[in-house]
Order: structure tokens, then C-alpha cells, then sequence
């Protein structure tokens, strides 16, 4: 077999199990990695991040959401959720590269991956509670537990019932709400 | 060593050191030439303590919405309920000791709470109190 005759199979295999994939609507070849994730989710690390975001709010692992919306977050800080969230240009740039490229879909991490194949149908979400995954994995939660719960008020604030959430961990077995204890599924 | 190495070493050293009290006197000073005057701790209090009624109909605020109107207590954001560490440098020596961090919280805090910027005399007034406390 001479050399064009090898590369013009291969790339008619290659095709054909990309054609293959495609056809199948479960499958979503183009953002299903082959690999297995290295990781559940990456902790949030990058110093400026830490200081100009989580200074206000939990500072939010960028793998929770998809790099568009994180897009679309950091071109409006001046009205961010109904606060002023300016920042100097050069941090502004610093820190939106720091969330595209750590987002959903673009880390081979599990939960992120989870969080971007749910929300394929939509438009970017601006809220990582807006999110069909989040939306599911909370819907057993009371209002009394949450939203009228006076130590907790709101889904935004991970680390007041997921004890290890600035670890990036969101194992329910680490989840401790204020004022009910320990919660078992 | 010498008085007069000793001395030396100070004098070089001392321009590293942000101290509040340097800082907060090179930003006075900025805004005396912006047009500002006689910068009092009493107008700055009084500022802190004011509610601004909100366009957006959302609850009046004031700088004490979130940082209390007891400036050696920690405070919390009053939307996400974190923490806000002391504003006073007695109790929190890291306050007032980085004019860029002054700066900018002053262009998101008075844009939020009052839905403008500050004016040099405002500011002044402000750091005025806060160094106050």
C-alpha cells in the first residue's frame, strides 16, 4: 500500500466514525471528551480573581459556567447583578481570559462538562443557579432552607451550606445547612 | 552603626513604607488640587450614615447599608452577605494604605450607593472619618 492509499483511508475512517457520532442524537461528539476527566472541578486560583470578585461574593469556580456567559458577565461589570463591579481595564482583560479559559467546556473536568451538556439548548445563562444541572441537583431544597433561611438567603452563596465549596468540592455529604444540620438525601 | 548611616538607611527606607497616614495625606492632597478644602471628618460621617433612595426602586442605601455605622466592626455586602473586614486602620492596618485600592472602590461603591462619582471634597471627607475611627 503506498502512502496516499494509508492517509486517504484514514481519513475516511475518521470521518466516518465523526459521521457516525454526529448521527447519533445522545452524542455530542464535538464536546464529549474521549478522555476520562481529570478532575471533578478545578478550585478557583488566580490571585486577581480571588481578590477583585471574591472580595464582594464565593468566589465561583469558572468551570461552573460556560465560557459564554462568563462572556457576558464580564462585559457589564458596571451593572453586575445590580451592583458596580468596575474594574480597571487591565484587570478586567486579565481576569475575563482567566474564566474563557478555564470554563465549562473548555477543562476536561467532570462537573463542568455536566454543566455545559445540560445547558446545550439555551441561551448563555448569566447565573450559575440559572443553570438546568444546578436547577436539578437543588430541587429537593425547601425555600425554608434556602431562600427563607435568614443564615442563607440565596442559592448564590455555595460556601454557606457546601462546607468544602472554596475547595471546589460540592460533595452532598459535605453539605451542612445553617440552622437544619447535616442534609442526608 | 553611625547615627548618620542609620539615619540614610530611614530616609531611603521610608519611601516604601504606605503608611495610611502617608497615603491618606497624598490623596488629600491630589484633591486640594482638584478644588477641595478644608476636609473634615464630621462631613464625612455625615455622608457615610446617609441613605440615597435608589432609581431601580430597590431599598435606599448608604455606605453603612454594608460596612455598619461602626467602623471598628466588620461589616457584610448586603446581597451576598460576605464579610467586609474592618474599615478602620486602628483596627485593620491594611485600610488606607493603597491609593489605587482607594480609588477604586470609590468609583463602584459611590456609583452604587449615591448613583454618581464622588467629588474630591467628598472623598476627602470620607478618608477624613475613616482614618478617624
Amino acid at each position: 500500500m503506498n502512502i496516499q492509499t494509508t492517509l486517504a483511508l484514514i481519513m475516511t475512517t475518521t470521518l466516518g466514525t465523526a459521521g457516525l457520532a454526529v448521527a447519533d442524537k445522545d452524542s455530542y461528539a464535538l464536546d464529549q471528551w474521549k478522555a476520562t476527566p481529570k478532575t471533578y472541578l478545578n478550585k478557583a486560583e488566580h490571585e486577581q480573581y480571588l481578590k477583585e470578585c471574591g472580595s464582594c461574593h464565593f468566589a465561583y469556580q469558572p468551570g461552573l459556567l460556560p465560557a459564554a456567559s462568563w462572556e457576558r458577565i464580564m462585559a457589564n461589570l458596571s451593572d453586575h447583578f445590580g451592583d458596580n463591579a468596575e474594574l480597571p481595564a487591565t484587570e478586567t482583560t486579565d481576569i475575563r481570559n482567566y474564566l474563557l479559559n478555564n470554563a465549562a467546556g473548555r477543562v476536561n473536568s467532570s462537573l463542568p462538562k455536566k454543566i455545559l451538556r445540560d445547558s446545550k439548548a439555551q441561551q448563555p445563562v448569566m447565573r450559575i443557579t440559572e443553570t438546568p444541572y444546578f436547577i436539578r441537583k437543588h430541587d429537593e431544597i425547601k425555600p425554608k432552607m434556602v431562600k427563607d433561611n435568614p443564615e442563607v438567603r440565596s442559592f448564590s452563596r455555595c460556601d454557606a451550606c457546601h462546607t468544602r465549596a472554596a475547595d471546589a468540592s460540592y460533595n452532598e455529604h459535605e453539605v451542612k445547612i445553617p440552622g437544619y444540620g447535616r442534609w442526608e438525601d | 552603626m553611625k547615627t548618620k548611616t542609620v539615619l540614610l538607611l530611614l530616609l531611603t527606607c521610608s519611601p516604601l513604607v504606605s503608611t495610611a497616614a502617608n497615603v491618606v495625606e497624598e490623596r488629600l492632597q491630589t484633591y486640594k488640587t482638584a478644588g477641595a478644602k478644608n476636609f473634615s471628618a464630621a462631613a464625612g460621617q455625615s455622608l457615610w450614615n446617609r441613605q440615597f433612595e435608589q432609581p431601580d426602586g430597590s431599598k435606599a442605601r448608604a455606605c453603612s447599608s454594608c460596612h455598619t455605622t461602626d467602623l471598628r466592626q466588620a461589616g457584610k455586602q448586603i446581597n451576598t452577605g460576605k464579610l467586609i473586614e474592618a474599615m478602620s486602620p486602628a483596627i485593620n492596618p491594611q485600610r488606607l494604605t493603597d491609593a489605587e485600592k482607594i480609588e477604586k472602590w470609590f468609583g463602584r461603591n459611590c456609583k452604587w450607593t449615591m448613583g454618581r462619582e464622588c467629588t474630591a471634597q467628598e472623598k476627602g471627607d470620607f478618608l477624613k472619618f475613616i482614618q478617624s475611627q
